[in-house]
């Protein structure tokens, strides 16, 4: 499936296949558009749904119920004229629909006339001071290894962190007979009274009542720590122990094995780089695009549905990519839309998704010394910058992290801000004492992943293109 | 630091790190298997010479980047293993012309 796409234009492209991607090339398709779906990853699924057509883990509880509904998306998926490539890294995006996309390591361009990006989440930086050291991952990386492969961590492990994603795995792990040794709960006492106000929406979701009995489950086998306010790896060249601070006393345990988690946020490279309006957003302490109620952001023509469009998970990404397919339906085949599923009825699976999401949102808001961090913690992996670096820089005149590359190259190395944006702008903001949408977020440029200058030279001119830049 | 599920029953590939054969499953990524697997397979990175292991496993981090069949800073959690190929622990930079 690791070939060059087989037309120029496209209807519709859709560039991710996680639950949005999958339900929006469906839905796409079954409106008869040509349509196109471009993914970076191995197999269909994204994130929650990976390795669903392959995974080795089939017996079904084992990765709970929730996990095989990616199964139904990918058969209708299948069912329909989408086209589909996988190990498809789109790194370039513009005003006029252009896609550029590296498959098996040469670039083709496609243009499209409605562009659905579905680029998902990733997992909020975790910058605490030994994080770097081999032996602490993010929760999602055990999961993926987990999910796509049947491993599990066999060492002395650690899970640390919040969130709903963080008991999922833990249960999984043990499920498959891995090991955890303890789980260090950060979530913010005060967090519980702020949630509050939002419960009733929460106990009426299905996360309720399937949180508990997880939770349930992880706690009659693991020991669990909760109230943890300060959290550090430690190890020479290799973690050997974390330590961590609980209702006021310090503790360091031996591990091998550490897994962070946090939260996810929007994978923003590819919007932003395609010029999408981006705001910051306050609860879900993370940039989100300005997007309508069918998802069409500040670009014309490019949508985002999932969870790039606003964390919200994902029953509500597998919506909110129909919505968007059907909202490009409407604009390039009105006939064949009204066949589609009606708004009125996507609306209102909508709300039923996102039902229960400020009550966890604010229960799982992370505390500000797990975002903000100070002195020698790194801050940007890449090129191996600290706190400190970056508050120096403040001190003699960086405003903004756009002047901080200049300064120091935060977000200048291959993950090109992924893993340091946030902090970032949210360090700098303290500092500064600004908010962090004054302080604003990289100018995020094409190629968004990088490619090798070979690859570059090799792409397709025309004679205008080369009269273009060749002089004489 | 990650074990094999006994269930998982997958057919075998073999891989080649640092020229030591290494089992691994078909359906694997480079980084899962090389994870999976005994050896000591830190990269070291090209600012510090820090020792690095994988972090997110879903081509965010680029602490996965190893060299895969003589093409340098490839995504180890990005690319499938097949039979033979070779992977070299990629230490600093990438190498010009690899």
């Amino acid at each position: 499936m690791t070939v060059a796409p087989k037309r120029e234009d496209y209807d519709v492209v859709v560039i991710g296949a996680g639950p949005a991607g999958l339900a929006a090339a469906a839905t796409s398709a079954e409106a008869g558009l040509s349509t196109l779906l471009l993914d970076e990853n191995i197999g269909p699924g994204g994130q929650v749904f990976r390795a669903i057509a392959s995974t080795p883990v089939t017996e079904r509880n084992q990765l709970g119920a929730d996990y095989w509904v990616g199964a139904d998306l990918v058969q209708a998926l299948r069912a329909s004229n989408a086209e589909v490539i996988h190990r498809a890294t789109v790194w370039s995006l513009d005003r006029n629909l252009e896609i550029a996309v590296s498959v098996g390591g040469a670039s083709a361009f496609v243009k499209a006339k409605r562009v659905i990006l579905a680029t998902g989440a990733l997992e909020r930086p975790f910058p605490i001071p030994g994080w770097t050291l081999p032996g602490v991952m993010t929760a999602g990386a055990a999961q993926t290894m987990l999910k796509s492969s049947a491993l599990v961590p066999d060492r002395r492990t650690v899970i640390a962190g919040q969130g709903p994603l963080l008991w999922l795995l833990a249960a999984q792990i043990l499920r498959l007979g891995g090991r955890i040794d303890r789980i260090l709960d950060t979530t913010e006492r005060g967090n519980y009274f702020a949630a509050l106000p939002h419960a009733f929406a929460f106990l009426a979701s299905p996360y309720f009542r399937k949180g508990l009995s997880m939770m349930r489950e992880v706690k009659a086998k693991v020991q669990v720590v909760s109230g943890v306010t300060e959290l550090a790896a430690s190890g020479d060249g290799q973690l050997a122990g974390v330590s961590y601070v609980a209702g006021g006393k310090r503790e360091t345990i031996p591990a091998d094995l550490l897994l962070l988690h946090q939260g996810v946020v929007p994978n923003v490279n590819l919007a932003m780089a395609a010029g999408v309006d981006h705001r910051w957003d306050d609860l879900q302490l993370c940039w989100s695009p300005v997007l309508d109620a069918s998802g069409n952001s500040s670009v014309a023509g490019i949508a985002i549905a999932g969870d790039g469009a606003g964390i919200g998970g994902a029953s509500a990404a597998v919506v909110r990519g129909r919505i968007a397919a059907r909202a490009a339906a409407e604009a390039l085949a009105p006939a064949a839309a009204a066949k589609l599923p009606a708004l009125a009825t996507l609306r209102s699976d909508l709300a039923k998704a996102e039902r229960g999401r400020t009550f966890l949102d604010t229960l799982f808001r992370p505390a500000p010394q797990f975002r903000i961090p100070a002195g020698d913690t790194i801050v940007c992996r890449c090129e191996e910058v600290t706190a400190k670096d970056i508050l120096d820089a403040v001190a003699i005149g960086a405003t903004g992290p756009n002047q901080l590359k200049a300064y120091r190259r935060t977000g200048m190395g291959p993950c090109q801000g992924r893993l340091c944006g946030l902090t970032v702008t949210e360090l700098m903001a303290q500092a500064r004492a600004k908010t962090p949408q004054e302080i604003g977020y990289y100018r995020l440029r094409a190629p968004v992943k990088p490619i090798t200058l070979a690859e570059l030279a090799a792409v397709p001119k025309s004679e205008d293109d080369i009269k273009a830049v060749v002089r004489g | 630091m990650f074990k094999r599920f006994e269930q998982d029953k997958r057919p075998p590939v073999q891989i080649f790190v640092d020229g030591i054969a290494v089992a691994a499953r078909q359906g694997d990524t480079v980084s899962a298997a090389l994870l999976a697997s005994s050896c000591d397979v830190r990269r070291s990175t090209a600012v510090s010479g820090a020792l690095r292991l994988p972090y997110c496993m879903m081509g965010v981090c680029f602490d996965c980047l190893v060299t895969i069949d003589g093409v340098g800073n490839r995504q180890g959690c990005l690319v499938p293993v097949t039979e033979g190929m070779q992977i070299e622990i990629q230490k600093g930079k990438r190498e010009i012309g690899k």
